[in-house]
C-alpha cells in the first residue's frame, strides 16, 4: 500500500513538473538558451563591473577577473564569498563525522595480508595521484578542476594508502593543524583585501595576462588554500571511517 | 531530453526516500535525488554548438559562443555539499550499527 501510495505521488509530482516546464515561458527549451539575455554574459565577458573591453585568450591584459576558466571566475572570485561558505559547509560536516565516531584510536585491519610488491606499489601510485591533485589544484585557473577536486585527489590517493597497507595510519594531528591555519588563511586574505580595497575578498593582486600559469590575481592563492583544506578534511574523514573504538 | 532524465532520476530517488527502510538505502537514494538535480540544473544552462565556459588556445575571444558558466559553478557548490551531507548521513548510519547491529530502521528497538 506505501508502495502503491508513493509510486502515484512521485508520478503525479514528476508529471507536474515535467508538464510545468514544458509551458514555461521563462525557462527556454534544452539547448535554445540565449546567453546575452542573461547575467552570465556579463562573467563571460568580464564586464560585471562596466566597462567593454574585448577578451582574447593569451593577449587580454588586467580583466576585471584574470582566469581563462570562466566557472573559476565566478566560483573564486566573483563568488568567493559565497565559495568561504561552502568551505563551511565542509569543515562543519567533517567537524560532526569526528564528534559522531568519536576519539577511534584504532584502525579497522583488512582482510587480507598485503604483500611487498602491493605496499610499494601503491606507495609509487600514491605519488603520482598526489601530484595530479596538486596539478589540478594549482592549474585550476586555466583548465577543467581546480581547489575541491584536487583536494578530493589528494584525499583519494591517502585512501589508497589506507586500503594498500594494514599498518599504514595518517597523522591526523597535522591534518588538523593544515585545515585550521587554512580556514584561517582564507578568511585573512578577505581581510587584507578589505583594508587594501575595501571590500571584503576582492581580487587585489595583478592579474596579468589572460591563460597564463601566472595570472588572475588572488585565484591560485585562494584555490591552493581551499585545496589543501578539502584534501585534509576528507583524509580526516577517510580515517574516521576506517577506524574503530578500542585500545590501540 | 537530458531535463527529462534529470528530472526521473529526481523522481527515482524520492521514489528510494520515501519507500526504503534501510538506511544506506535511504543514503544512497538521496545521492540519486542530487545526482538528477545537478542534471537537470546543468542542463538548464546548455547552448546547442556551445563552447565549454574556457578560454583556451582552441576558443581565444569571448565573440564565440559559451556554454552557460553561472549554473555549473552552482554545481559545484551543490555537489560539495553532497559530499558533506553523505559523509554525516554515513557517520550517523555507523553510529548506529555499532549500537543495534543492523541498518534495518524495523528491526531496531527490539532488544
Amino acid at each position: 500500500m506505501k508502495k502503491f501510495l508513493s509510486i502515484v505521488f512521485v508520478l503525479i509530482l514528476g508529471g507536474l513538473i515535467i508538464n510545468h516546464l514544458a509551458s514555461n515561458n521563462l525557462i527556454p527549451r534544452f539547448g535554445d538558451v540565449v546567453l546575452t539575455d542573461r547575467v552570465s554574459d556579463a562573467y563571460i565577458d568580464r564586464d560585471v563591473n562596466g566597462g567593454d573591453e574585448d577578451v582574447a585568450f593569451g593577449e587580454s591584459e588586467d580583466l576585471e577577473s584574470g582566469a581563462a576558466n570562466t566557472v573559476t571566475a565566478i566560483v573564486a572570485d566573483y563568488r568567493s564569498f559565497d565559495t568561504l561558505g561552502e568551505v563551511t559547509v565542509l569543515f562543519v560536516s567533517s567537524l560532526g563525522v569526528a564528534l559522531l565516531l568519536g576519539q577511534s584510536k584504532r584502525r579497522i585491519g583488512l582482510e587480507f595480508k598485503p604483500n611487498f610488491m602491493l605496499k610499494i606499489g601503491s606507495r609509487a601510485l600514491f605519488a603520482i595521484i598526489l601530484m595530479t591533485g596538486v596539478y589540478v589544484i594549482l592549474h585550476g585557473h586555466l583548465t577543467p578542476g581546480g581547489g575541491f577536486p584536487g583536494g578530493v585527489m589528494i584525499a583519494s590517493s591517502m585512501l589508497l594508502l589506507y586500503l594498500a597497507d594494514d599498518e599504514f595510519r595518517a597523522k591526523m594531528r597535522g591534518f588538523k593543524v593544515l585545515e585550521s591555519m587554512m580556514g584561517l588563511l582564507y578568511i585573512a586574505l578577505g581581510l587584507i583585501a578589505l583594508f587594501i580595497s575595501g571590500v571584503f575578498l576582492e581580487n587585489f593582486m595583478d592579474n596579468g595576462t589572460l591563460g597564463t600559469l601566472f595570472s588572475a590575481g588572488m585565484i591560485p592563492l585562494v584555490y591552493s588554500i581551499i585545496g589543501l583544506k578539502v584534501g585534509s578534511e576528507i583524509s580526516s574523514v577517510i580515517d574516521h571511517f576506517l577506524s574503530e573504538e578500542g585500545a590501540s | 531530453m537530458i531535463q527529462i532524465a534529470g528530472i526521473l532520476l529526481m523522481m527515482l530517488g524520492l521514489y528510494g526516500i520515501l519507500t526504503n527502510r534501510n538506511i544506506i538505502k535511504i543514503i544512497v537514494s538521496l545521492n540519486i535525488l542530487e545526482i538528477g538535480l545537478n542534471i537537470f540544473i546543468i542542463s538548464i544552462g546548455f547552448v546547442r554548438a556551445g563552447e565549454a565556459p574556457l578560454f583556451s588556445s582552441e576558443a581565444k575571444s569571448n565573440a564565440l559562443v559559451f556554454v552557460d558558466p553561472l549554473p555549473q559553478a552552482l554545481v559545484l557548490t551543490a555537489i560539495v555539499i553532497g559530499v558533506g551531507t553523505t559523509a554525516l548521513g554515513l557517520a550517523f548510519a555507523k553510529q548506529i550499527y555499532a549500537k543495534y547491529q543492523t541498518f534495518e530502521l524495523d528491526e531496531m528497538g527490539e532488544e
